[in-house]
């Protein structure tokens, strides 16, 4: 059976976690959960997991009904013990924004103006944190002008803006990685660390995604098409990370 | 020492405008009786210090928070909290926004009778835009790193609910996470645990080992028996998250919503009616443990 572009996004963004060694991967929703898992089985067999909750798993628990499966526990990870090892920066988190920036500061927090918001979203929850210690990349399962934002409303996060940052400030552990959409793959390789068109999906153009950007996107150059995945990731995903295909779900309007 | 009283007793001691921490996570282990208690209580004008979750959304919307000192407020299997939304976008209510760990430390620093605790978070984003009261410090040492000094949360008054406790304070968390409810409580001047039993303190070990007993009793000021008194939140291993409650709670922020509720679910004569009106000690022991 072919990929779908969920599978192809979860193959796509697996790729984030392939040179980190032996940290805490934490994928935030379905597509990064499965991309870490992805990672984990394949290049990266030293990456640390959780089951979603406070135990440490030596391989990714599947999603969906778990129907007997006993996850393997190898040990233990509060929340408490997450923020020592994040502000230690052994970790890199894939999360979905609702907005995002060419500097890739990312907004979860609210819409609008902050004292009164049109729209209250969750909050900036650890993402200040994050962003200023450890790796993260980021996942937008609907390339739009509504999440690519020339500013966001509030900044939730950690970027690459200069401007943020007061002298004597350390930000030698800001590390944005990927932003994988279900158009593209992009990274912060653009001037300065601005976002940067990385890779096409499949049939998709570069003027489509310009047109779904509300700011310029640097260009990689020679700009590759994003790789399809191979038998064993599909395997992987259909069988043993998401037996219960989530993933069908993930681009529904 | 003899501590167990009754939520009444519990939330006597709140005053208009104090500052209360609430523990658990979410939609996990928070003191949800003890909170539909505060909102039978004429008290008001509250500062609340909480990981969100139906206490806060409950709390906006019988409208007893002056100011919400946050990093989320989430309903976990419902994302957003309707009810705190709806008092944000009338701007309702004064908020402190902080990292989820910038909350972790203020609380430390409150433990510690420190005035703040220095961190990097919260520094190159809109939490130190939009929080103008909080202070940079630099680093005294050859670094001269410039960070944030983040202020002491001391809290008068904090509230947790536990799996068991013995009567004098001591308190156990038998499921995966304690969360930071032993932050809470030595945040606190005075802290009330809840619980589901009261057990004689030689039983605590044998539920549990001793690592689990979260508080000694040094840190408790009161011990409330109240079985099932998370819910609709989960109290691992004793019982999951009621989504449908949750369902029908997120379901009540619109007009009259609130007050239906409350008629139906808060203002009864006691906790033994709320564990009736929502399906009984059964329905909660059949409720799933949470699976993310």
């Amino acid at each position: 059976m072919p990929h779908t572009l969920a599978e192809l996004c979860i193959t796509a963004a697996a790729e984030a976690w392939r040179h980190d060694g032996e940290v805490l991967a934490t994928g935030i929703g379905l597509v990064p959960r499965l991309a870490a898992g992805l990672a984990m089985l394949t290049f990266n067999r030293d990456l640390l997991m959780t089951d979603g909750e406070a135990f440490l798993v030596s391989e990714p628990v599947p999603v969906g009904p778990r129907q007997g499966y006993e996850p393997r526990i190898e040990g233990w990870m509060p929340y408490r013990r997450v923020f020592e090892t994040l502000w230690q920066g052994r970790r890199h988190a894939m999360v979905g924004p609702t907005q995002i920036d060419r500097t890739g500061a990312a907004n979860i927090s609210c819409i609008g103006d902050h004292r009164r918001p049109r729209a209250q979203l969750l909050g900036v929850r650890g993402f200040p944190g994050n962003t200023i210690h450890h790796p993260n990349s980021f996942f937008v399962p609907s390339h739009s002008k509504r999440v690519f934002v020339e500013k966001v409303d509030m900044a939730s996060s950690v970027g690459y803006d200069p401007a943020r940052f007061r002298p004597g400030v350390r930000r030698d552990f800001v590390d944005l990685r990927l932003v994988v959409t279900n158009l593209a793959v992009l990274d912060f390789q653009g001037p300065d660390h601005t976002l940067r068109l990385a890779s096409l999906h499949p049939g998709v153009g570069v003027d489509q995604v310009q047109e779904h950007t509300g700011f310029e996107l640097a260009l990689r150059d020679p700009l590759p098409t994003t790789p399809t995945p191979g038998a064993e990731a599909l395997r992987l995903i259909r069988e043993v990370l998401d037996p219960h295909d989530l993933r069908a779900g993930v681009f529904d309007a | 020492m003899d501590k167990r009283i009754t939520p009444g007793d519990a939330i006597a001691e709140l005053r208009d405008g104090m500052t209360l921490g609430i523990g658990g996570w979410g939609a996990r282990r928070k003191p949800m009786a003890l909170v539909r208690e505060l909102l039978r209580s004429p008290v008001k004008d509250l500062t609340l210090v909480s990981y969100g979750g139906p206490d806060v959304g409950m709390l906006c919307a019988a409208r007893k928070i002056r100011k919400l000192v946050f990093g989320f407020v989430s309903l976990d299997v419902i994302p957003l909290e309707p009810h705190f939304r709806r008092a944000r976008e009338k701007g309702e209510i004064e908020v402190m926004e902080l990292d989820e760990g910038m909350l972790q430390w203020g609380l430390r620093a409150a433990a510690m009778r420190l005035p703040f605790l220095p961190t990097r978070v919260g520094l190159a984003c809109d939490v130190e835009r939009l929080n103008p009261d909080l202070k940079t410090v630099r680093s005294p040492y050859a670094d001269g790193e410039l960070l944030l000094a983040m202020p002491a949360l001391e809290l008068d008054v904090a509230l947790c609910h536990v799996n068991q406790c013995d009567a004098r304070g001591n308190s156990q968390i038998l499921g995966p996470d304690p969360f930071f409810d032993d932050l809470f409580c030595r945040a606190a001047r005075r802290a009330y645990v809840s619980c589901e039993r009261v057990v004689p303190t030689g039983e605590l070990w044998k539920a549990g080992p001793p690592q689990t007993i979260w508080m000694d009793r040094s840190l408790v000021t009161g011990v409330v028996e109240l079985p099932g008194g998370a819910h609709p939140t989960s109290n691992a291993p004793d019982y999951g998250i009621d989504g449908e409650h949750l369902r029908t709670w997120a379901g009540a922020a619109r007009e009259e919503g609130f007050a239906d509720y409350r008629g139906r679910f808060v203002d009864l004569p006691s906790h033994a009616a709320y564990l009736e009106a929502v399906g009984g000690a059964e329905r909660l022991a059949a409720l799933p443990l949470p699976v993310f």
